[in-house]
């Protein structure tokens, strides 16, 4: 029994906070959008016609063509990596039992707490030391292990949820513990491989403190942090800065908006304990 | 069958596959995880007992380093502004998510979708994103200073990002507008998951809306608020990208935290034997109040 009233409320304040949810993604689209000389950062409609001669100065003067290239290879690489790899060791968490499993598997779900900035400083004279610094193993292998704490934490899950008749009637059939992975459950999960691969993909994308340590040369910098440098050279560009973040956002959001519920899921899903 | 149970889960496994088949498959993520991750984590610990300035030899520091963090001023802020930040990042997000789960229990919405989808959207945009978003929103004629004229409160409008008291808070905002949404959908599915029966049984029993909220929908919706809370603090304390593009930590060190303060000493200041500290120093700290969030949450089950 709810009253009309009632429902009014909670329709008023869910379209509250959309409001308010949306509206600085809005206020960058409309900046985007608007002349290049203005100096209205403002939320009025662009004058004069959309500028979308903007992404294009935004995408020539702000190199972002090359660091779209370089987080492309980036977020790629450490996807596969990531992906294979949680598989693998999720895969003898969730299914096998062996001495030491649940220490080692702790070890990993430690990783989720730990934050970048207790790591970032020893991996940067490390890297550097072994000559990797303005590289993009830089980026990579550290995000790879950063992304591995969530990835082998979700695929276990799925493992030790997914049916242990199936697991026990393809070993009958004789199928070894790798066929019976890559044949019978990697297939049937992928829900839960589809949700590792878009947060890893969002989390690498937007990553900023490691690229800003271990990049300092133009040619290996990320997005994000071509923004940064972006902001740092252009501030009162407020049309140009807009159209860079757009290019930065768009991908992520494109993702999101196709598979929303795989990321909440995996979002949420990350900090629950069992 | 019985007696073969146990001896069966030792052997999952295919006749003829070595019995350490387990440590091969965790091997590779193991090795990737352990230099890249563990093993830094483990030097920084180290580093966090030297004075080093990242190019001559490192000397033993003892806890120099963290006595300093109590000691030292300009050590001791950044924690305080984290913990303030807090409240915008972690304790705000969860009670306007409470407030609006608790609304929503009672009715069936319809649209859910597109209001999780748009109430969840700042989680996903990079920080640096939103840092650049909010920087114009809150600049001297940005969208709030507008506002505020508009609705001739002029006086109060200000250079919001560069004011020494406002600062923070402003930062603050930045956090709870990002955090809200993540702890709104979070309630919301745990709110619909409430049995409609339990509702009806605390109306029967004269329970007015106040009443129903506290026995009804927050004993439901308690691991959810566990889950919140541990996923706010944890990034609430790990936030650099937004302090760096908004206000790298001025003015002065209005808006200093530590994962800022990690970055500047180690890669500007040259004290990298301090910067090891105050990272270690944040871990430890992301332990204690995720854990304490938890016992909190749990405690009252009793």
């Amino acid at each position: 029994m709810t009253t009309r009233l009632e429902r009014t409320v909670t329709y008023g304040i869910l379209a509250l906070f959309a409001v308010i949810a949306l509206t600085p993604v809005i206020g960058v689209l409309a900046t985007a959008f608007g002349s290049q000389s203005s100096l209205d950062t403002g939320f009025s409609l662009p004058k004069g016609g959309l500028h979308w001669n903007n992404f294009a100065d935004a995408w020539s003067r702000g190199h972002f063509g090359t660091y779209l290239g370089n987080s492309v290879l980036v977020t790629a690489v450490v996807v596969a990596a990531t992906t294979v790899l949680a598989v693998l060791a999720a895969y003898a968490f969730g299914v096998m039992r062996f001495p030491g499993s649940t220490v080692l598997f702790y070890l990993f779900v430690i990783g989720l707490t730990l934050p970048q900035e207790a790591l970032v400083v020893p991996l940067y004279f490390d890297l550097r030391y072994a000559g990797l610094t303005d590289t993009y193993w830089a980026l990579i292998l550290p995000q790879t292990a950063q992304s591995l704490a969530f990835g082998v934490f979700w695929m276990r899950t799925y493992f030790r949820g997914s049916a242990r008749a199936v697991i026990e009637a393809a070993r009958l059939d004789g199928a070894t513990t790798w066929t019976t992975l890559w044949r019978v459950l990697v297939p049937m999960g992928r829900p839960a491989i589809s949700t590792m691969v878009v947060i890893t993909f969002m989390w690498t994308w937007n990553e900023f403190l490691m690229a800003l340590v271990m990049v300092s040369d133009e040619a290996h910098r990320t997005v994000p942090l071509g923004l940064a440098f972006f902001q740092g050279q252009h501030s009162s560009d407020a049309a140009l800065l807009a159209a860079a973040s757009v290019l930065i956002a768009l991908p992520v959001v494109v993702v999101y908006v196709a598979l929303q519920r795989r990321f909440i899921e995996g979002m949420l899903g990350g900090a629950v304990k069992e | 069958m019985r007696l073969t149970a146990p001896t069966r889960a030792y052997r999952r496994r295919a006749p003829g596959e070595p019995r350490a088949i387990g440590y091969l498959y965790i091997l590779p993520a193991l090795a990737v995880y352990a230099v890249f991750l563990l093993y830094p984590f483990g030097q920084s610990v180290w580093l966090s007992f030297v004075h080093w300035d990242g190019l001559t030899v490192a000397t033993p520091a003892g806890f120099d380093n963290y006595r300093a963090l109590f000691s030292d001023p300009s050590l001791r802020a950044p924690f305080l502004h984290a913990l303030l930040l807090l409240v915008f990042y972690s304790a705000l997000p969860v009670a306007i998510g409470l407030l609006l789960a608790a609304v929503m229990s009672r009715a069936r919405v319809r649209g859910m979708t597109f209001f999780r989808t748009v109430l969840f959207l700042p989680q996903v945009l990079a920080l640096i994103v939103v840092g650049v978003a909010w920087r114009s929103i809150l600049a001297p004629d940005g969208l709030l200073n507008d506002l505020l004229r508009a609705v001739g409160l002029g006086g109060l409008a200000r250079p919001w990002l560069g004011d020494y008291t406002w600062a923070l808070p402003a930062v603050g905002v930045v956090g709870t507008w990002v955090g809200t949404g993540l702890c709104m959908v979070l309630f919301l599915a745990g709110a619909q998951r409430i049995p409609r029966e339990l509702y009806e049984a605390a109306r029967m029993d004269g329970a007015g809306p106040l009443r129903e909220f506290r026995a009804v929908t927050l004993p439901g919706l308690r691991p959810q608020i566990a889950v919140a809370l541990t996923l706010t603090i944890v990034a609430g304390l790990r936030n650099f990208d937004l302090i760096y593009i908004t206000t790298s930590g001025g003015p002065g060190n209005a808006t200093s935290v530590p994962a800022y303060e990690v970055y500047h000493r180690a890669f500007e200041t040259n004290q990298v034997g301090s910067a090891a500290a105050v990272g270690v120093a944040l871990t430890v700290l992301i332990f204690v109040l995720t854990v304490a969030a938890a016992r909190l949450v749990e405690g009252r089950r009793a």
